[in-house]
């Protein structure tokens, strides 16, 4: 087996399942009709891309685990999500700056992949990639009604950008796995995309007239199984159902 | 409609290359960005090549009263119809 493609495959397929699951949450929620669908389709989005990922974490690891058995019958320490993905969704702030943080980072690591020697994976990147710039431009485009908007939204905005910095590090943390798929021309150096994210990042914030946090203290550990309480309470209720009956189909 | 709501816009899509955009139906929105993106949202997830938003304050529309006056087919006057005239010989007709 392929640990190093396994690991890596996992981290990206985990974010997006949590994050997918997460926004789904929104499903009925939404602050009007448009914005409740818009929500729920970047959430399939989402769930779609970690479907694809985790089949081919699959195929990888060889063991006759599919997609549906690796996100419905690992534990929370087995998921390799950034900590960010998995924390409640909040309010509706907090759930927008946190999409367009995250959809940065991807943009530009599904750009990256999208030239990744594996080609199951770089056609993964490529689709993915369009449907990502997708969510960074609606939530760019929420941040700057947000910031620009009523003295409580933006206060609300500001509270939630602030909460959340603490949590960006992770995204841009790089360890072995990724440097010997980066040298095997499979993987991506996520420490090369910080800059790039941070750019961006403070050009959507600036327009918002919404300050960038200073970086401090960064909370970490999703990558290696050490996440916080939120991620087993939420597994549970997205798991119950095919643990309950498993193999079940409809 | 109420205050509550946003303002309305009226979507056209265009799915095929050269196709006319026919109304798809309509979204809420603050500005014309929005509106694209919800537009997208909810009309455009089965495929389209070009979307329009207006706002739909926009739109002079007949009202039921004109069907009358400005749609009747005038079967009555045949000369308004193609039909009416020969075709001269030497025509190739289709």
């Amino acid at each position: 087996m392929d640990a190093d493609l396994f690991a890596y495959l996992l981290r990206i397929a985990d974010d997006r399942l949590v994050l997918g699951h997460r926004l789904s949450e929104w499903c009925g929620h939404g602050p009007i009709l448009e914005e409740d669908i818009a929500l729920a389709n970047i959430s399939l989005d989402l769930v779609g891309q970690a479907n694809h990922l985790l089949q081919l974490a699959g195929s990888v690891e060889g063991a006759g685990r599919d997609q549906d058995r690796l996100a419905y019958f690992r534990e929370a320490v087995e998921y390799r999500n950034a900590l960010i993905c998995e924390l409640p969704r909040g309010d509706f702030a907090f759930t927008i700056v946190r999409q367009l943080v995250v959809a940065a980072r991807d943009m530009l690591l599904f750009d990256r992949l999208a030239h990744s020697a594996r080609s199951d994976l770089s056609g993964i990147a490529a689709k993915a990639l369009k449907e990502v710039r997708y969510h960074a431009r609606h939530s760019a485009d929420w941040i700057v009604k947000l910031g620009d908007g009523t003295e409580e939204s933006h206060r609300r905005a500001q509270r939630a950008l602030d909460d959340l910095w603490r949590y960006t590090g992770e995204l841009f943390d790089t360890d072995g796995v990724e440097r010997r798929l980066v040298e095997r021309g499979i993987g991506v150096d996520s420490s090369t995309l910080a800059a790039e994210w941070r750019a961006q990042v403070a050009e959507v914030v600036e327009r918002a007239t919404l300050k960038l946090p200073a970086d401090g203290y960064m909370m970490r550990g999703g990558r290696v199984g050490r996440h916080t309480e939120h991620l087993g309470h939420m597994l549970a209720e997205m798991q119950i159902v095919a643990r309950s009956f498993p193999g079940a189909k409809w | 409609m109420t205050d509550s709501q946003w303002p309305l816009w009226e979507v056209f899509v265009q799915e095929e290359q050269g196709a006319p955009h026919f109304h798809a139906g309509s979204v809420h929105a603050v500005d014309p960005e929005q509106a694209l993106q919800n537009a997208r949202d909810v009309y455009g997830r089965r495929g389209a090549l070009s979307m329009w938003v207006v706002p739909s304050v926009n739109i002079t529309a007949t009202v039921p009263a004109d069907t009358g006056p400005f749609f009747d087919p005038a079967n009555d006057k045949v000369y308004r119809h193609p039909q009416f005239y020969r075709t001269p010989r030497g025509v190739k007709v289709f």
